[in-house]
């Protein structure tokens, strides 16, 4: 790795604790060559209203979506993005955003359907850097580009599709992290509000439900890993050789559980359906349980 | 439309692509802090949105509801620093619309943003908050004008 981890003894009990940094271990390393930070934020205002020193900016829906096809962008367009962002193939990035870094989570785990190896979260991420009182600028950095090749995406690992899905339910554990009324299909839309469109409510067959929220402590950072293990082993009897699919609505409140579930807990074989319930809510013929 | 808020709608889509969110955010910081009549208490009741969206707090007042064009509207918002995008969409409507005929206001096309050409920059699903701002908005007019 290109920068060592950070040595935070609450991180040692995880499964891989060279995937979390502190606020502290960051402040301290702002500006180390090999390390870039990149804010990915539910708010596509936010970056620019001051952000940490240093980081860029990487848009889940401008930067890491094609603009056409509901996909991420092919190997070129994120080898070009990478480049632009003065990240090379060896580059340690860390993550943090707004949200409880569900977008944080999502860009993290993009990057890593690109096998970039080192991607780690800063534990808490905006909020807990704000809260801290830490700096804030609103300087953009422009990075030198780099070379950064051009590498597949493997969709098969680490992501899942509706096929997948269908073929995964009575095989697998599916892990539902929505809200609990939009796990019992309660939840259609509010009164004001039109829900992100599915026509249907309701949850996937099997799946349990697990918020996503469950999983974090009040101030953004992950629970420990004995409480992380309390909620996902012991009580709904998820075992590290599983299968698990996580998902949500549009996928990123999912990567935040995958990220706990692949990282924190070391669950071998975790997918995120990011087609999430706008696809399944909307599909034709699935099967739908209330 | 009333032509305040075409203005706006044509300022948008007039400015570079890449200058069109800094414009938003523009609003966003100009967007007029709540009168201090609208009581804390009030401003801890803001609306959330659902899960993935922001607080928002909306009050909309009808000054001589029945007189010319069925009365004039004020709109009040509150957004936290941290939702700027909430934060612009809520200005854009306040400088478009506050001080609008009720008959002005209820006529606005639920669409209106369409033209501002965000849809690039901002995700559908996260844009289509504009137009339920909005239509939260006609709702609270109609109220308070109904007999």
């Amino acid at each position: 790795m290109a920068v060592e981890r950070d040595p935070e003894s609450k991180f040692d009990a995880y499964a891989h604790p060279e995937r979390l940094v502190t606020t502290e271990w960051l402040a301290a390393r702002l500006g180390t060559p090999g390390l870039v930070v990149a804010e990915s934020d539910e708010d596509v205002l936010l970056y620019s209203t001051g952000h940490i020193p240093g980081a860029v900016k990487l848009d889940w829906h401008t930067d890491l979506n094609d603009p056409v096809t509901r996909d991420y962008v092919d190997a070129e367009g994120f080898a070009q993005l990478m480049a632009a962002k003065g990240i090379t193939r060896d580059t340690t990035i860390v993550f943090y955003g707004d949200n409880n870094n569900w977008w944080a989570a999502y860009a993290l785990w993009v990057c890593s359907l690109f096998g970039h190896a080192d991607v780690r979260l800063l534990d808490g991420g905006r909020a807990k850097w704000i809260a801290e009182g830490r700096e804030l600028t609103k300087d953009v950095p422009s990075p030198a580009p780099t070379e950064y090749p051009v590498v597949a995406r493997d969709d098969r690992t680490l992501r899942a599709f509706k096929e997948d899905v269908l073929a995964h339910i009575g095989h697998g554990r599916l892990v539902d992290v929505r809200s609990p009324g939009e796990y019992s299909g309660e939840l259609s839309h509010m009164p004001d509000y039109p829900q992100e469109g599915a026509i249907r409510t309701g949850h996937i067959p099997t799946a349990n439900s697990v918020p996503w929220k469950r999983a974090a402590n009040e101030d953004g950072t992950f629970r420990s890993r004995d409480e992380l293990a309390a909620i996902y082993f012991d009580e709904q009897g998820i075992k590290s050789d599983d299968k698990v699919v996580a998902y949500c609505r549009i996928g990123e409140r999912s990567s935040h559980t995958w990220f706990v579930l692949k990282h924190l807990l070391g669950v071998a074989d975790v997918r995120n359906y990011d087609g999430s319930w706008v696809e399944w809510g909307n599909a034709v013929r699935v099967p739908i349980e209330k | 439309m009333r032509p305040a808020l075409q203005s706006i709608v044509d300022e948008f889509a007039d400015y570079e692509r890449e200058l069109r969110l800094e414009l938003l955010l523009d609003y966003a910081n100009g967007l007029p802090a709540l009168p201090e009549r609208f009581a804390a208490a009030d401003r801890a009741a803001l609306e959330r949105v659902q899960e993935c969206q922001t607080p928002l707090f909306v009050a909309v007042e009808v000054v001589e509801p029945g007189g010319e064009g069925g009365g004039t509207v004020h709109l009040y918002f509150d957004a936290p620093p941290e939702a700027p995008t909430t934060r612009g969409y809520a200005a854009v409507l306040h400088a478009g619309l506050d001080g609008a005929t009720v008959e002005e206001l209820l006529g606005t096309p639920g669409d209106f943003y369409v033209q501002m050409k965000l849809a690039e920059l901002i995700s559908p699903l996260r844009l289509r908050g504009m137009s339920a701002l909005l239509g939260m908005i006609k709702r609270r007019v109609s109220a308070a004008t109904a007999v």
